[in-house]
């Protein structure tokens, strides 16, 4: 019987918090829905509210969810500004409808073109690298050159990727293909199924752990993962490469943000990704994962600045978006897992 | 005329039984579960061609290969296992067994994609146990790969086995030691009479829990994503999030929908027209006394199984928490912990309700049309958990712009009712949608124990109606009561999707600051959160089995 009342209590007391709840929600708090992580992001709003005193809500989950739930609350939306990972991600948003264009001459001055959306409803906040990381011991960085070079039979039997199911590869190989064409894209993809050493992987840090161990000598990965345990372990026996110098430049994904589409705030929302472009928050969002800022005028952390320097691939990002799911064709084609 | 107006009365009441065979409360308890699965069978209707041949020629061979092989992997072993071990624990006695008892039901805290992330990092080439063999030896070549089918079985049995065991370990305690005795006296063998008696009367909880094993392997993407196994599941995420076509991951989706309710409706024939007893009370026989080898073998087998699904991922886990600690830890987690508690424990008694009421349903009228509706809303355990996330989200983002127009037409205003999407009721409806299997399987199957003639003897000594679901059913489903709710609740503190989409500001758990680091490939500060969930789910558990230990 007892366990009866607590279990009423329990549900009427959750009810009720669900109802204040409801209520509590100020028409002037800016709404993120974030699929990048809270420990990222959590910072850089606490800095925002500081600064402005514009208080924040949010909500995180991964990109596929919350564009989905974007297009199914439609003008109920309560939703200002949607922040995510992966260049296709945001792509995918716009053409899914859940974004508007943002006009601002902020954001147009301070992020570089091929960072945003050629419709202006998405913006790269900062830049994640993937490149190629070897063993010293085992590789000499003059047998290493290019992402395509990694198919040649020379590695055979040498090379640790991670999975297609990643987004970051897919938009590597998307990005391939928008310099390569289809074609000689998939002779590459299939060259590197042809060289690996061992099954994919299903994260960047354990291509690199493969590496250390000896399972393999080159791999590609995202930089930040390399930071990462490079600043768990200052002898980590790998160096990253940076890809394609002579070519095209090493292939960079992005992080970033838009307006959503039925935005109850529209203004606040561009204040606040005007802000977010920045010097001073852009240091904050890229340097608290070690990627990139994306606003050029920005130096890295010192950490990522230590990587030396290096030419990115200029091509506009929404190539990435478009070629997607040619790209995930292409590598179910040959074979990579 | 008051006898016409009886006759009209009573014909009348007749008539509407024939045309709603169906009682209101079984139709409003299902529509929130099936109304997510009818979004997604309902996208069947708009196809997209381009994309399906190129699944079809590419992708589906494998994964219905893999997706098959998986199942049945899983669920022989993870069947075996549980029932297995349910027969030593409740039947036999060996050193250790009370130890064991509650010892073997912690796995069930262990979400399936942690175990899977610490098998892979232990045992994998780069990890410890390769690196030291090739330390010793110079190779490790020979070492079988856990990256393969038979780790992802291995992981996930390990993981899900637990169904099994609860469900069966309550039908061993329940039937009693006294069936396989009067069979020996009969002149059956012991091995005979386990085969021929025991096993064939705890066969509706086996299947319960081994149905169960199957769906959740069915919807698993976190564990086999882990191992890089492409399965059905796999492959609706990447038409989703690669290809961005919904439309061919709702299909597939939907397909897998099909199939489940296929499986299920054959395993209900298979048993149909079975007929299972209660425990006779008076009767409570000996237990087995294992000598020898026999001992030994029964301890050293729940002991490896305890270690490799608990005792080894856990001390993991709190050395990479203890890693983490200082700097991830603070006062949020009392909030997380309460708030996953909360969602945990009202998703129980909800889930746990809903389907007592739902199994007397069908056992009092038991009209086809409640049973089919009653099977297709359990199904959503099987589907995976993004996919039914989205399908939820529908149906209720457009109940509460209803709501919303409703209050603006009435009222002038919607400013003052809470949006339903973003609300606890939001949440707790999803988890009806996700998990009524794990409330429904436990309580239908101790309801079949229930025979008609305990009723009828009830009857005879004049023990009807509320009395006698008070003083004769509700002891005797105790035991089916309290597993339904600890699964749920260990369920629903591991889940994530939904909890995700459905919460509201601010409302994060346990489960969403383990995604909030695994997402971010930060699996060792994800071990802190996991081992929070561990604790708090262990509770529930000791205290179950601490309750129901006093049957045996």
């Amino acid at each position: 019987m007892s366990m009866r009342v607590l279990g009423a209590a329990v549900l009427s007391a959750s009810l009720a918090v669900a109802g204040l709840m409801g209520c509590s929600r100020a028409p002037q708090e800016l709404v993120v829905y974030s699929s990048r992580n809270e420990q990222l992001i959590r910072p850089i709003f606490e800095r925002y509210t500081q600064e402005t005193g514009q208080q924040i809500r949010y909500v995180t989950d991964d990109a596929g969810p919350l564009i989905e739930r974007l297009a199914a609350e439609r003008e109920g939306s309560p939703a200002d500004v949607l922040i995510t990972v992966d260049a296709g991600h945001l792509w995918h948003a716009a053409q899914r409808g859940v974004l508007q264009p943002v006009e601002s001459p902020v954001l147009q001055e301070n992020i570089p073109q091929h960072l945003r959306d050629p419709g202006n409803r998405w913006f790269g906040l900062s830049l994640r690298a993937r490149t190629i990381v070897y063993s010293p011991q085992r590789v000499q960085p003059d047998q290493l050159s290019t992402y395509e070079a990694l198919a040649d039979e020379h590695w055979r039997g040498r090379l640790c990727l991670r999975t297609s199911k990643s987004a970051y590869n897919q938009s590597l190989v998307a990005m391939l293909i928008a310099q390569h064409g289809e074609q000689r894209t998939e002779e590459i993809v299939r060259g590197w199924v042809a060289n690996l050493a061992t099954e994919p992987f299903s994260n960047d840090t354990q291509v690199m752990e493969a590496i250390v161990a000896g399972q393999c000598d080159v791999g590609l990965v995202n930089t930040y993962y390399f930071g990462r345990l490079q600043r768990e372990r200052a002898d980590l026996p790998l160096e990253l490469f940076w890809a394609d110098q002579n070519g095209d430049g090493v292939h960079v994904n992005i992080s970033g943000a838009g307006v959503a589409a039925h935005a109850p705030r529209y203004e606040q929302a561009r204040r606040f990704l005007e802000w977010l472009s920045q010097p001073e928050a852009q240091a904050m969002f890229a340097g608290a994962n070690l990627e990139f800022p994306a606003n050029p005028d920005v130096p890295a952390d010192p950490l990522v600045a230590a990587w030396g320097d290096f030419r990115a691939s200029a091509q506009n990002l929404a190539q990435a978006g478009e070629n997607q799911a040619a790209a995930v064709r292409l590598m179910d084609r040959v074979g990579y897992r | 005329m008051a006898v016409d107006a009886a006759v009209v009365h009573g014909h009348a009441r007749g008539e509407r039984r024939r045309r709603w065979p169906i009682p209101a409360f079984v139709l409003l308890l299902c529509v929130p579960a099936i109304a997510p699965l009818a979004i997604v069978v309902g996208s069947i209707a708009g196809h997209d061609p381009e994309v399906w041949s190129h699944l079809s020629r590419y992708v589906l061979p494998e994964v219905v290969t893999n997706t098959v092989l998986l199942v049945v992997g899983v669920a022989l072993a993870a069947g075996c296992l549980g029932a297995g071990l349910a027969w030593l624990i409740a039947m036999c006695d060996f050193p250790g067994r009370r130890f064991f008892d509650w010892a073997l039901l912690l796995p069930l805290a262990i979400p399936a994609y942690v175990l899977a992330f610490v098998a892979v990092g232990f045992l994998d080439y780069a990890g410890p146990l390769q690196s030291g063999l090739r330390a010793v030896f110079g190779s490790s070549d020979w070492f079988p790969s856990i990256r393969s089918r038979g780790g992802v079985i291995l992981v996930l049995s390990l993981t899900l086995y637990p169904y099994v065991y609860l469900l069966a370990r309550g039908a061993f305690l329940t039937q009693g030691r006294c069936a396989l005795e009067a069979a020996q006296t009969l002149g059956l063998s012991r091995a005979a009479a386990v085969w021929r008696i025991a096993l064939p009367m705890a066969r509706p909880w086996i299947a319960a829990g081994v149905a169960l094993v199957c769906m959740e392997t069915l919807a698993d993407f976190g564990a086999v994503s882990v191992f890089n196994y492409n399965t059905f599941t796999t492959a609706i995420y990447r038409a989703w999030s690669g290809m961005f076509s919904t439309q061919a991951a709702l299909e597939l989706a939907a397909i897998l929908m099909l199939f489940v309710l296929l499986a299920l409706l054959l395993e209900r024939r298979s048993r149909a027209g079975a007929r299972f007893v209660a425990r006779d009370a008076a009767c409570e026989g000996r237990r087995i006394q294992l000598r020898g080898a026999a001992r030994w073998m029964a301890a050293g087998g729940a002991a490896m199984v305890f270690t490799a699904a608990f005792a080894a991922p856990v001390l993991q886990l709190l050395l990479w928490a203890a890693k983490h600690a200082s700097s991830d830890i603070d006062a949020r987690y009392w909030g997380y912990a309460a708030r996953s508690m909360l969602l945990a424990g009202s998703a129980a008694l909800v889930i746990v309700g809903a389907s007592v009421m739902l199994a007397y349903a069908l056992r009092r009228e038991g009209h086809w049309i409640s049973r089919v509706l009653v099977r297709i809303a359990t199904m959503g355990y099987a589907v995976p958990g993004t996919v039914l996330a989205v399908g939820i989200l529908v149906p209720l983002i457009a109940l509460n712009n209803a709501v919303h127009d409703a209050a603006r037409a009435l009222f002038g205003t919607s400013a003052g009712i809470p949006l339903l999407q973003g609300t606890l009721l939001g949440v707790l409806l999803a988890y009806m949608a996700r998990f009524l299997a794990v409330g429904f399987s436990p309580v239908e199957s101790g309801l079949q124990r229930i025979t008609r003639s305990v009723d009828e003897a009830a009857a005879s000594l004049g023990v009807v109606g509320s009395a006698l679901v008070r003083r004769v059913h509700a002891p005797l489903l105790r035991t089916s009561l309290a597993t339904a709710a600890l699964l749920v609740f260990v369920d629903v503190m591991k889940e994530m999707p939904i909890t995700l989409i459905t919460r509201p500001f601010g409302w994060d758990t346990l489960a969403v600051r383990v995604y909030e680091m695994t997402a971010n490939g930060e699996w060792e500060r994800a071990a802190l959160p996991a081992v929070a969930i561990v604790l708090v789910g262990l509770v529930p558990a000791a205290l179950l089995t601490r309750r129901s230990a006093h049957v045996a």
